[in-house]
């Protein structure tokens, strides 16, 4: 089992400096959307021609637009709360696009574009936020769990699934999508443990957005994440979060060793939270402009831009044909946004257990009773 | 009918689901060639092989967690936590995913998981192996909790807790695992899983109990009886739901309620009961329903359990009581609190 990551020596950062940037990693396409060659890495993304990179692109400007139109939504009162996953497309789309549907993903709640890439529908995409329901897809129509508010609990939940895999004799993977901040708990280390002692076929994505919330990463770590997964003995890789292209060769390759049976693997994408962790925070009030200055230089959209630019392809047509899905993707979103039923007060009560139980259905028809009360009254 | 213990009775119950349905994992610490430190899984390993018996490291939460995800692939864990007291790192998946995924994804996942919790004390062990937080679990929703008393039950609701579609916590009286009864394998489950059981029948008193204190009760009862009093004995068997309506009918013949548990009182299941039973019949009352309990007490050490313990005469003290006559839990006067 090859461990592509070296353990580093422990490097103190004592600022919040964010990131460790002299740490490596792996880059196909530099920030200036040059395509530079990877004698490890080339392999698996040498299928990816000028057509499939204008489809990445057309997917990463789609959620860009589907994110913005979700935050505009929620400052119109239409959703009680939206995680904006902006300066985060490539890491989303790249591993998205890298599965197969019969895969299973367990994410935190800010991959959306995660579940665009399943064939989350709108509407499903819209019900958390605007307080409908607390899921929003059936998980079993695009093999991706609900959204998971609880920080890292999903890590062991694709360990377990993927433990399942391995009983079923199937070459499926599951794969899990957690921050920099669910490192510190002790559901991903169990996972990390589990998923090695089973040789699970599993694979952690470990989003390194810098910021949990207020918390720079280096209140987590002190040493770059991916370093900790090759102590579980599991093979790690840091790679560049904003370069699709390299982040596809990654999530390809840790799926390629979960499918031949070698196990799980641990990949972080450095990349950078450009919005705040909700539409109810402010981080202008623990970091700087400076900071979000640096990593605009590395946009995820510009970069493969002026890659498809210096080969021809990003014509005229070609942009008016990208910006016009992402527009019709927003009228889309906003549209099932508002459509959207209310939920009936028996909701409340629906599926809390799969057999009927003596407290609940009494309860159940206590309130109908109060609530039948008000029969003919206006505006119940 | 086979005589058995207790113990065997849950292993032959666990065996009996796995041949049944392949979907059925047994995981948690030292359940495999140990058998499980009770021995409860004892030889299900060697016959069902070690991806259906499966040890796992020692890690409650991502014992519970990696369960959740095979539940989500179709299978039907069941779980052993080793002893009561190590339950508590698993709680934040029991409570925040395992009772709530099929609330969260409106029916589409089912997390059929059975959740074996040997509790309770009376074995003279060290801090964290005597606790009873039954409480925690039955205030959770989503979830079902039942206990059970005699190997009958034990071989039979353990096969009805791997059936339901819902989580179920299956606690299991460990001072009771060498009890011996007869068990009929063959036999079509008598009662649903939740429903309770009147153990013994009577007009006086209505004496609740669950788990490893059933017994004893029952017990309480036959020395009640010597003194002339009747006293009707329920088994809860499931402790959420409660089977109120059960309670409800004896009391309403009785007119008098006592409830015991191991359990701390406070905000404890006695509360619960009593609450719900003076709701529903509080006009049948001659009396306000007593608890016996154990006290608001972190486990104590072995050499005081007896104390915490609640016993034949402790219960006897709470029949005294609901029938005016003399008792420790008597309210007089005007003790402050």
């Amino acid at each position: 089992m090859r461990i592509p990551v070296s353990l580093h020596t422990p490097v103190r950062h004592p600022e919040n400096s964010g990131s460790f940037p002299t740490d490596p990693y792996v880059q196909l396409v530099t920030p200036d959307g040059v395509r530079t060659p990877d004698p490890l890495y080339d392999r698996w993304v040498e299928d990816v021609d000028g057509a499939r990179l204008q489809e990445l692109y057309i997917d990463m400007a789609v959620i860009r637009r589907i994110d913005t139109e979700a935050t505009v939504l929620q400052r119109q009162g239409e959703l009680g709360l939206w995680p904006p996953l902006l300066g985060q497309e490539a890491a989303q789309i790249g591993s998205g696009r890298s599965l197969r549907a019969s895969d299973f993903v367990f994410s935190s709640y800010r991959e959306n574009g995660v579940a665009y890439c399943r064939g989350v529908g709108m509407e499903d995409l819209m019900r958390v936020w605007r307080g409908n329901a607390a899921a929003g897809w059936d998980p079993y129509s695009v093999n991706m769990a609900p959204t998971q508010v609880i920080i890292g609990a999903q890590a062991l939940h694709a360990a377990g699934y993927a433990m399942g895999i391995t009983r079923d004799g199937s070459d499926d993977a599951a794969i899990s999508y957690f921050g920099d901040g669910a490192t510190s708990q002790g559901d991903v280390n169990e996972a990390m443990v589990f998923a090695a002692s089973y040789a699970a076929p599993v694979v952690f994505f470990c989003t390194n957005n810098q910021w949990a919330i207020s918390e720079p990463v280096t209140l987590q770590a002190q040493v770059p994440i991916a370093n900790r997964a090759p102590g579980f003995g599991i093979p790690s890789i840091r790679v560049d979060g904003n370069d699709v292209l390299a982040v596809m060769a990654a999530t390809r390759e840790a799926l390629d060793r979960a499918r031949s049976g070698n196990g799980p693997t641990f990949i972080e994408a450095v990349t950078y939270r450009m919005g705040p962790h909700t539409t109810a925070d402010d981080p202008t009030r623990y970091r700087d402009d400076a900071e979000l200055e640096q990593w605009r230089a590395k946009d995820p959209l510009s970069r493969v831009q002026a890659l498809l630019e210096s080969l021809g392809l990003f014509t005229d047509e070609f942009a008016a044909t990208a910006s016009g899905r992402a527009d019709a993707a927003a009228a889309e979103l906003r549209a099932a946004c508002l459509g959207m039923p209310d939920p009936v007060p028996a909701d409340v009560f629906a599926h809390v257990y799969s057999e009927p139980h003596s407290w609940l259905d009494r309860q159940q028809e206590q309130y109908s009773r109060y609530l039948s009360g008000f029969a003919g009254e206006e505006n119940r | 009918m086979t005589s058995m213990t207790f113990g065997k009775a849950i292993t032959a119950g666990l065996r009996r689901a796995m041949e049944q349905d392949p979907r059925v994992l047994i995981m948690g610490e030292d359940v495999g060639k140990l058998g499980g430190v009770f021995r409860i899984t004892d030889g299900l390993q060697q016959d069902f092989g070690p991806q259906r018996v499966v040890d796992t490291p020692l890690a409650e939460s991502g014992i519970m967690g990696t369960a959740v995800g095979l539940a989500f692939r179709g299978y039907r864990p069941v779980v052993e936590i080793q002893f009561d007291g190590f339950i508590y790192p698993a709680f934040d998946q029991i409570v925040s995913q395992v009772a709530k995924m099929h609330y969260r994804t409106r029916g589409a996942v089912k997390l059929p998981l059975t959740i074996r919790v040997p509790f309770g004390g009376g074995i003279g062990s060290p801090e964290h192996h005597s606790e009873s937080p039954e409480a925690y679990f039955t205030h959770t929703s989503g979830l079902r909790v039942i206990s059970v008393s005699n190997p009958q039950d034990a071989y039979t609701m353990i096969q009805q807790a791997i059936a339901s579609d819902d989580p179920v916590l299956y606690f299991e009286p460990k001072r009771r695992y060498h009890v011996k009864g007869e068990v009929d394998e063959a036999a079509a489950p008598q009662l649903p899983m939740g429903s309770a059981r009147v153990l013994t029948e009577g007009s006086d008193v209505t004496l609740v109990a669950y788990g490893p204190l059933v017994p004893t009760a029952r017990d309480a009862a036959v020395a009640a009886s010597d003194e002339g009093v009747s006293v009707e004995v329920i088994d809860l068997r499931s402790l959420a739901p409660i089977d109120f309506a059960t309670v409800e009918a004896s009391v309403r013949k009785t007119g008098r309620l006592v409830i015991t548990h191991e359990a701390a009182q406070s905000g404890g299941l006695g509360a619960e009961i009593a609450a719900s039973i003076t709701e529903r019949c509080f006009e049948y009352l001659e009396h306000a329903p007593v608890r016996v309990t154990g006290f608001d007490i972190p486990y104590p050490p072995a050499r005081l359990e007896s104390h915490h313990l609640p016993d034949l005469d402790r219960i006897l003290d709470g029949v005294d009581c609901v029938l005016d006559r003399p008792s420790s839990l008597a309210v007089s006067g005007s003790a402050a609190g």
